[in-house]
C-alpha cells in the first residue's frame, strides 16, 4: 500500500514505472497520490535520466543532458509541492544573447525591448511578431496537457477533444487563422526571412525552431517545432528560461523526494531486463539482476524503440506495428560539450544577468542551415551553432571558488559519422566547437582545464535513449499530437495490455516538460488499476 | 551507331518462362497462356472439360514453378512463422505440411500459402503473391534469415486417381506410403527430387519439388510413366474447376489481400472466410491476434460459404438476395461452377449474417449471355457445408494401386 515504510518491499505492486527521468517521477508520484504502490526501477545509479547533474571533472559538475529548465509548467511544479522538496533556482527568466560576426551580439529579453542590433523595420515588426507567434502557441498549449484524442473511435471523449482543437483554432479569428494556416507547416527560414531584415536575430529565432530536431531551417514543419517549444514555454508561466540551484538534477531529486514523499519506492541502479508477459498482458519486469517483480501495470518512460523492441520484444507484437516503431525518426543530432574553466569567460563586454543567460552563436539561418547539411552525409560541421550556459554565473557551487564551467548544446553532430566516433573524430569535432568559442570567447581555450564532448552516440549509452535522440524522436508532423510517437500506441496505452508510455516518445514529446508523465499516469488511472 | 542486341533487356520480356515452357508450348493446342505471379503459364491445353476429366479419372501433370516460394532458416525459424501465420507452426513436425493463412494487425488476410518443415529450423513457405516485404519486417526481433527462392525451384503438381501408380513407375518407391501433407526426398535416377502429399485437387495426388535443371527430363519421364494412365498437361482453367469442388479458396477470386484494398470492407479475416479452423487462440502471439479474438467475441458480421444452386446455370458473380424480389442484398458469390462430377451447381458465396447459417436459403440473381442477349433468373440457393467433393481416395494410404 502506499505510504508504507516496511523493510521488505512487496513482490507487487499496482505499477512499476521503469526510469525514474522526470516525467518517469511525475508518473509514479501522480498514480502514488491517486493510492497506488508504485515501484519506480531505474537503470543508472541516480534517478534522473537526462535531467540530471554530474562531475565531469575533479570538482565541476554539470547538467549533464539538458541544461535549462523552461517547459515545465508552473502548475505540475506546484502540485508535485517541488519547492517544499527542496527546489530552489539559481535564476529564472533568463535572457538570451545571440552572438553575431566582429563582436556583435544582441540580447532578447522575453519582453522583446529592441536591442541596438534591430533595424528600424525589425523594430517594427518584433512586437506583432511576438504577439502574434503567442497567440498561435497559446492554441497548440492547451494541447499539451492532455491525452491527444484518437481518430475514428465513437468515444465522445475523442469526438470533445477534437471539437476543442477546431474551435480553438477557429476563435482565433479569420485573420490570425489564416496565417495560422497558412505559416504552420512552413519552414522556419521563410517565415523569419519574410519577418525580418538582421540576419543576427533571424538566426537567434530560428534556432530555437531546429534545436533537438534533425532539420535545418529550411525544413518544411519548421515552423510548427518552433510554435510547440513556444507554446510549452508559455505554458511554463512566468518561468521560462530557469536555472534550477545544483542544475537540472536538482529538479529530478525534488521529484524524487516528492515520489517518496508520496509512497514511492524507487530502486536505482535497477536496468530492466525484459517486460515479462502473462495471458497476453504485461504482468512486471525482469531486472538485469535476476528480480523479478509483479505488477498490474507497467509504465515505461524509457523511449519507444526501447520499450517495444528490447524490453518487450516483436514477438508479442503485431508486424505493422513493429514496423511503425522501427521506422520512428529517433536520430539524434545534438551533441553536448562541457568545459571546465579557471576563470569567468568573456564573449566580449557581456556581464551578467546576460553573462548568466542562454548565448546563442547561430549568426544566421544560413549558417545554422551549414552546419546542418554535413550531418546529412555522416560528417560534422566545421562551425557548429551552440547553446551555452555558464551555470556557476548564477551558481558557482558548482566548479571550485572562482572556477567555472560552461555547458554547451551543440548542434549538429551526426550520431554515425563515417569514421565512426572513434578518438579523431572525436578530437576533430572538439577542436570545431572550441575554435567557434573561442570567436566569441577569446581567451576561452587558455583557461580550460578539463573537457567532455558527448556525441549523440555517447548520450545514447549514458541515458539509453535510441539514437541518443533527446525528445525521444523527432517532432514532425508525422510523429506528432494523435500519432506520437506511433498510430497504435499514441494516447499512453499500448497494444500490449497492461502496458503503458509515459516518456518523452509520447505526446508531448521531449524537453523537461513533465507532462508527458503526468498525461500517461491519469491514462491509467481512467483505465482503472 | 552500333546497337548490342546480346541481353534482353527485362522490359522487353517481362514474364519469365517456366523451365518446363518448352514442353508446355509444344504441347498447346490453343497457344493459351496466360501471365501468373510473373511468369507465362498455360490456360487451356485443349479443352478444360477434357483437362478437368483427367484431373477425376486419371492424372495430370500441372506446372506450378510460379509459385511464390520462400526459404526461412534460423534460430528462431519457428518462433519466427508462430508469430507469423495463425496456425501453431510448433505442432508442425519434420516432413509435414501446413496450410497457413496470415493476418495484418487488424486480422485482415493478407494470403494463404503453405508452409513445408525441411528441417528443425529450415523452413519452405509458398505463397501466391510476393511477400517478401511484409515477411522481412516481420523478421524485425527475430533470428531468422529469410529468402526468396521461387526461380532456385521448379514444381510439378501430379494430380488424380492414378497419380501414385505413375510415380512409382516413375521411380519413385515408397511414395505410396506418403500420408496427406507428408513429405519426402527421392532420387530419381540420379536426381534428387521432393515429393509432398499435396495438392489443389481435392484429389489424390502429389506435388514434386526439383532443380530447374532437372525439370524437363524429370517432365518427360513422369509422360512416359504415365501414358498407359491417361496422364495430361492441364491449365489453370481446368484446376479451377477442381478446386472449387474441393472448396479451396483462391486469393483475389475469393478474397482479396489487405495489402491490396483500398475500399473500406474490403478486407476478409479468416474468421469471415470461414478458416477459423486455422486460427490458433492457444497459441503465443500471432499477428493479428488481438484484432481476431475482438471479432470472435463480437461475431462475424459476413462469412464465406458453400452454395447449393438450383438448376445448372452458374451463378458468376451473382448478387445474393434474401427474397426472391430482390429487396434485401445479403451477399454475393466469389466462384461459381456447375460440377461435372458432383451434379450439383455449386459456388462459393461472402453472405451477411444470418443469412449465411448452413441450410439457410438465400436467392442469386444469374445473367445469363445466349447469343449476345442477356437474360435473368432469380434462383434459390441454399447453403451448405464445403467442401463439395472429397473422395475416400484424397486421404487413403497407400492409394489403390491403378
Amino acid at each position: 500500500m502506499a505510504g508504507t515504510t516496511s523493510s521488505a518491499p512487496p513482490a507487487r505492486y499496482d505499477v512499476i514505472v521503469i526510469g525514474a527521468g522526470h516525467n518517469g517521477l511525475v508518473c509514479a508520484t501522480t498514480l502514488a497520490r491517486a493510492g497506488r504502490s508504485v515501484l519506480v526501477v531505474e537503470a543508472a545509479a541516480e534517478v534522473g535520466g537526462m535531467a540530471i547533474t554530474r562531475g565531469f571533472a575533479p570538482g565541476y559538475r554539470v547538467s549533464a543532458c539538458a541544461h535549462l529548465l523552461h517547459q515545465m509548467p508552473l502548475a505540475v511544479i506546484r502540485e508535485l509541492g517541488l519547492a517544499e522538496h527542496g527546489l530552489e533556482f539559481a535564476a529564472t527568466a533568463l535572457p538570451t544573447t545571440a552572438f553575431g560576426p566582429e563582436g556583435r551580439a544582441l540580447t532578447l529579453a522575453r519582453a522583446g525591448v529592441p536591442g541596438e542590433a534591430f533595424t528600424p523595420h525589425d523594430a517594427a515588426a518584433w512586437p506583432a511578431y511576438h504577439a502574434r507567434l503567442g497567440r498561435f502557441a497559446g492554441l497548440l498549449q492547451g494541447m499539451l496537457a492532455a491525452p491527444p484524442p484518437r481518430l475514428g473511435t465513437d468515444a465522445w471523449s475523442d469526438k470533445l477533444a477534437l471539437a476543442k482543437v477546431g474551435l480553438k483554432l477557429r476563435l482565433l479569428g479569420r485573420r490570425d487563422m489564416r496565417e495560422f494556416l497558412r505559416i504552420v507547416g512552413m519552414n522556419a527560414y521563410d517565415l523569419l526571412a519574410d519577418e525580418f531584415e538582421s540576419s543576427l536575430l533571424q538566426g537567434a529565432l530560428g534556432f530555437d525552431a531546429v534545436l533537438g530536431t534533425n532539420f535545418g531551417p529550411r525544413a518544411p514543419g519548421t515552423v510548427l517545432t518552433l510554435l510547440y517549444r513556444l507554446a510549452a514555454e508559455s505554458a511554463a508561466g512566468s518561468m521560462p528560461l530557469a536555472q534550477p540551484r545544483g542544475g537540472l538534477g536538482a529538479l529530478t531529486l525534488a521529484l524524487a523526494r516528492a515520489a517518496k514523499a508520496a509512497g514511492v519506492t524507487i530502486r536505482t541502479s535497477a536496468p530492466v531486463e525484459r517486460i515479462t508477459v502473462a495471458a497476453d498482458r504485461a504482468s512486471g519486469i525482469v531486472l538485469a539482476c535476476g528480480d523479478e517483480i509483479g505488477a498490474e501495470r507497467v509504465v515505461s518512460s524509457a523511449d519507444v524503440k526501447t520499450t517495444f523492441l528490447r524490453l518487450l520484444g516483436a514477438e508479442h507484437l503485431d508486424t505493422g506495428f513493429v514496423r511503425r516503431v522501427d521506422h520512428l525518426r529517433s536520430r539524434g543530432v545534438a551533441a553536448k560539450i562541457h568545459l571546465a574553466l579557471d576563470r569567468a569567460p568573456k564573449f566580449g563586454a557581456l556581464a551578467p544577468p546576460a553573462l548568466g543567460g542562454r548565448l546563442l552563436v547561430s549568426p544566421s539561418l544560413d549558417y545554422l542551415e551549414r552546419a546542418f547539411n554535413p550531418t546529412k552525409y555522416g560528417e560534422c560541421p566545421g562551425e557548429p551553432a551552440l547553446e551555452i550556459t555558464v551555470p556557476t554565473i548564477n551558481d558557482p557551487a558548482l566548479a571550485p571558488t572562482g572556477h567555472h564551467v560552461l555547458s554547451a548544446i551543440v548542434q549538429y553532430a551526426p550520431y554515425a559519422p563515417a569514421s565512426g566516433w572513434n578518438d579523431a573524430a572525436r578530437r576533430a569535432f572538439t577542436e570545431s566547437i572550441l575554435a567557434t568559442l573561442e570567436v566569441h570567447a577569446p581567451g576561452i581555450r587558455a583557461s580550460l582545464m578539463g573537457c567532455e564532448l558527448l556525441t549523440p552516440l555517447d548520450l545514447e549509452r549514458e541515458f539509453g535513449a535510441t539514437g541518443g535522440h533527446w525528445h525521444h524522436g523527432d517532432l514532425a508532423f508525422d510523429q506528432f499530437y494523435m500519432v506520437r510517437p506511433v498510430p497504435g500506441a499514441s494516447q499512453y496505452a499500448t497494444p500490449m495490455a497492461g502496458l503503458y508510455l509515459c516518456g518523452a516518445s509520447c505526446h508531448p514529446g521531449g524537453g523537461v516538460m513533465g507532462l508527458a508523465g503526468r498525461n500517461a499516469a491519469r491514462r491509467v488511472l481512467e483505465q482503472g488499476v | 551507331m552500333a546497337i548490342d542486341r546480346t541481353p534482353v533487356p527485362h522490359f522487353r520480356k517481362p514474364l519469365l518462362d517456366t523451365p518446363f515452357h518448352d514442353r508446355a508450348r509444344e504441347l498447346s493446342q490453343n497457344d493459351s497462356f496466360v501471365p501468373w505471379a510473373g511468369y507465362s503459364t498455360v490456360d487451356v491445353f485443349t479443352s478444360a472439360e477434357q483437362e478437368y476429366f483427367a484431373i477425376r479419372n486419371a492424372a495430370t501433370l500441372f506446372d506450378l514453378t510460379p509459385m511464390v516460394k520462400y526459404r526461412i532458416t534460423g534460430a528462431d525459424a519457428e518462433r519466427y512463422l508462430n508469430r507469423l501465420v495463425t496456425r501453431d507452426v510448433r505442432k508442425l513436425k519434420v516432413g509435414r505440411v501446413s496450410y497457413v493463412v496470415w493476418c495484418n494487425d487488424a486480422g485482415h488476410i493478407i494470403d494463404d500459402g503453405t508452409i513445408f518443415r525441411l528441417a528443425a529450423e529450415d523452413f519452405r513457405l509458398c505463397t501466391a503473391e510476393r511477400q517478401l516485404d511484409w515477411l522481412l519486417d516481420s523478421a524485425l526481433g527475430f533470428d531468422v534469415r529469410v529468402e526468396e527462392v521461387t526461380e532456385q525451384i521448379a514444381a510439378l503438381a501430379v494430380q488424380g486417381p492414378t497419380s501414385c501408380y505413375i510415380l512409382r513407375k516413375f521411380g519413385l518407391a515408397g511414395v505410396e506410403q506418403l500420408k496427406p501433407f507428408q513429405l519426402a526426398e527421392f532420387d530419381a535416377h540420379g536426381r534428387p527430387l521432393m515429393v509432398s502429399r499435396t495438392g489443389f485437387t481435392g484429389d489424390l495426388g502429389y506435388e514434386l519439388w526439383m532443380s530447374p535443371e532437372h525439370a524437363v527430363t524429370v517432365w518427360d519421364e513422369l509422360m512416359a510413366a504415365g501414358r498407359t494412365r491417361g496422364l495430361r498437361a492441364i491449365g489453370s482453367q481446368a484446376l479451377n474447376m477442381a478446386r472449387i469442388e474441393a472448396g479451396f479458396l483462391m486469393p483475389n477470386v475469393d478474397f482479396v489481400s489487405a495489402e491490396h484494398t483500398i475500399r473500406m470492407n474490403r478486407d476478409r479475416t479468416p474468421l469471415e472466410l470461414g478458416l477459423g479452423w486455422l486460427v490458433d487462440f492457444d497459441k503465443p502471439h500471432f499477428n493479428g491476434r488481438r484484432a481476431l479474438l475482438a471479432q470472435r467475441a463480437a461475431g462475424v458480421r459476413r462469412l464465406l460459404v458453400g452454395l447449393d444452386v438450383d438448376g445448372n446455370k452458374p451463378a458468376h458473380h451473382a448478387l445474393l438476395y434474401a427474397d426472391k424480389d430482390g429487396n434485401r442484398e445479403v451477399g454475393s458469390v466469389t466462384s461459381a461452377m456447375w460440377s461435372p462430377t458432383c451434379k450439383r451447381n455449386l459456388a462459393l458465396a461472402i453472405i451477411d449474417a444470418p443469412y449465411h447459417a448452413t441450410g439457410s436459403r438465400v436467392w442469386a440473381d444469374i445473367y445469363l449471355n445466349r447469343e449476345l442477349v442477356w437474360e435473368r433468373r432469380m434462383v434459390a440457393a441454399t447453403v451448405v457445408e464445403r467442401p463439395f467433393f472429397a473422395p475416400e481416395r484424397r486421404r487413403l494410404t497407400p492409394p489403390a494401386d491403378r
